[in-house]
């Protein structure tokens, strides 16, 4: 007991105010989630000074609550750890000056995390990471394979060209005229249509591990402006499932081709599209077959969460990586600076 | 009662730190430099040469703006982490009222001045009654343009503040003539002392989680989506 070590996380970098207690990186004491969604659905996405505007309503509130939970006090934390980027920078500074605030008042430890650590090390909060690993981080923002030796290196072996896997989903989602966020709502319609439609798959170069999905969407996008040309109807359930298989066949095999190359222990998935129901069974399906173990977390950890934080953050306070008052939000902070 | 000051509503950074009727100190710089950067290390430097442990605090005073929304909102966002966590009562004042003070002993109306661009400025009005600096009209976002005609309308002589003028005194002139008084350079700084003698007098928020800044305007995404609705009425 008195060897445990407690972090407080906090974690506002797009639109989700969330705060968490972490014990020794692996165990969530409290995970604390306060989500916009419902004030930016009218907008058709996030909008930044909105979301900066109620991270500050919300922040010290479910920091709170975090705390009261979790029957901790400040002085039993070990540190406090924060979201430093990439992210809204708005949003950001709004949890970086809290978290500042509370390691002056309590003299802690501060510790800036990056937001894809984060979401890898949602991993941790599951099973003991085994080394050397591969993960796959889809988001909104990003689409990366990450190579990672030990803890706390990164290296990014792939990422995506143009748009995020996440993105793709939004602006097909629009184009189909369903509601925000898209993304849950293709993985929905999907499992009820079938992939009659041809589309194309971006495997660029052989040996390349990066991604590209706007000729897909825009093949989307054809299909349906030609269709309508011909006066035909096309299925929403169908167009969605036929643009889900060419991103996850795409996803999958270069996930697979790298885990074999690489010679990996286990294989991580991490990021909001990790939610899809579609990847998570494709996944799960052909790693079975790899004989590779495959950690997929639950989706309240693969959305933005501060828990990951706290897991990330747990690596560079065994190593002593803190940081000083002069912290600020990064929205371009590089992983593999980390 | 020892307090803290934080105003990041421009780009004025201010920090002071007060014991009852003493300023133990304060810091001022008017930089177009990052707040959310330099903000903590300012009020850490501050404390550890006036030897004061932030448990020692018994007051947290913030400018609320009009301002910067960022700007404000890093140092409300600070101010408010740092009362909630040491248990300490919040005080959010108007970042206007803060600059007119440097005005206090001026004969005549005080209007402070923070540019808002496209021809608009925050501003209010500020000036002596009975003895007291008090506020006449409300802190608000307008054209300058307007602001100065409806000044002219009444008799008394007005001082202008902030460093945002040089943008706007020809207008001012123009329109106010004779009326007009201009600050001295080093009168456009709100000074962080005068906030935190402000916070000491004034009433403590109720609830400090629920405290956010005064931007005066809605989000530009908001205002249009309520111009919109109002359209398809
Ligand atoms: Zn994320």
């Amino acid at each position: 007991m008195e060897n445990d070590k407690y972090i407080l996380a906090i974690e506002t970098s797009c639109d989700e105010t969330a705060a968490a207690v972490i014990k020794n990186g692996n165990e969530i004491v409290t995970n604390v989630v306060a989500s916009q969604i419902e004030s930016h659905t009218r907008f058709g996405g996030v909008v930044p000074e909105i979301a900066s505007r109620h991270h500050v309503e919300q922040v010290t509130l479910v920091i709170e609550e975090a705390m009261n939970e979790a029957q901790l006090t400040f002085a039993d934390l070990s540190a406090i750890a924060v979201t430093a980027g990439p992210g809204l920078v708005g949003a950001l500074l709004i949890g970086v000056n809290a978290a500042k605030a509370l390691a002056f008042a309590h003299d802690l430890p501060l510790i800036g995390v990056h937001h894809i650590a984060g979401h890898i090390y949602a991993n941790q909060l599951i099973t003991e990471l085994k080394f050397p690993l591969i993960t796959l981080v889809v988001s909104g923002g990003h689409t990366e394979l990450v190579y990672m030796k030990d803890h706390g290196s990164f290296e990014v072996i792939g990422e995506t060209r143009d748009d995020a896997v996440g993105e793709a989903y939004d602006k097909v989602a629009r184009t189909l005229k369903l509601p925000y966020p898209g993304g849950p709502q293709i993985d929905r319609l999907a499992t009820v249509g079938a992939p009659t439609i041809e589309l194309p798959r971006a495997w660029l170069e052989q040996d390349s591990y990066d991604f590209s999905f706007s000729g897909l969407k825009s093949a989307v996008i054809n299909t349906l402006h030609n269709a309508s040309q011909k006066g035909m109807e096309l299925s929403n359930e169908d167009l969605a499932a036929s643009f889900q298989a060419s991103v996850i066949d795409v996803l999958v095999e270069k996930s697979k081709r790298a885990a074999l190359e690489y010679d990996v222990k286990q294989f991580l998935l991490a990021g909001g599209v990790a939610a899809n129901k579609g990847l998570r069974n494709k996944l799960t399906e052909q790693f079975e077959l790899l004989e590779i173990e495959l950690v997929i977390p639950p989706i309240n950890l693969c959305t933005d969460n501060a828990a990951m934080i706290g897991a990330a953050a747990f690596v560079k306070l065994e190593k002593e990586q803190f940081t000083d008052y002069k912290l600020n939000g990064n929205p371009g902070l590089e992983l593999e600076d980390e | 009662m020892k307090a803290l000051a934080i105003d990041t509503s421009t780009y004025v950074m201010g920090v002071a730190l007060v014991d009852d009727d003493i300023v133990l100190g304060e810091v001022i710089t008017n930089l177009k430099k990052n707040h959310s950067l330099r903000l903590m290390p300012a009020i850490e430097q501050l404390m550890k040469e006036a030897g004061v442990h932030p448990k020692e605090l018994q007051s947290i005073v913030v400018a609320h703006g009009p301002g910067s929304y960022t700007g404000v909102r890093i140092g409300v966002t600070t101010a408010k982490t740092l009362a909630w966590t040491l248990g300490v009562p919040l005080v959010g004042v108007s970042t206007l009222e803060v600059l007119a003070q440097n005005g206090r002993y001026f004969q005549g109306v005080v209007s402070p001045i923070f540019d808002a661009r496209r021809g608009q400025v925050y501003t209010g009005l500020y000036g002596q009654q009975n003895n007291e600096f008090i506020n006449f009209r409300a802190d608000q976002i307008c054209l300058l343009a307007d602001w100065a005609d409806e000044l002219n309308r009444q008799s008394e002589n007005v001082l202008f503040l902030g460093n945002d003028l040089s943008i706007h005194k020809d207008v001012i002139k123009a329109k106010l003539g004779e009326k007009v008084q201009f600050g001295e350079f080093c009168d456009h700084n709100p000074r962080p002392s005068e906030l935190a003698r402000l916070g000491l007098k004034t009433e403590p928020v109720a609830n400090i989680h629920t405290f956010t800044p005064n931007y005066i305007r809605l989000a530009e995404a908001e205002a249009i989506w309520i111009a919109n609705q109002k359209n398809k009425a």
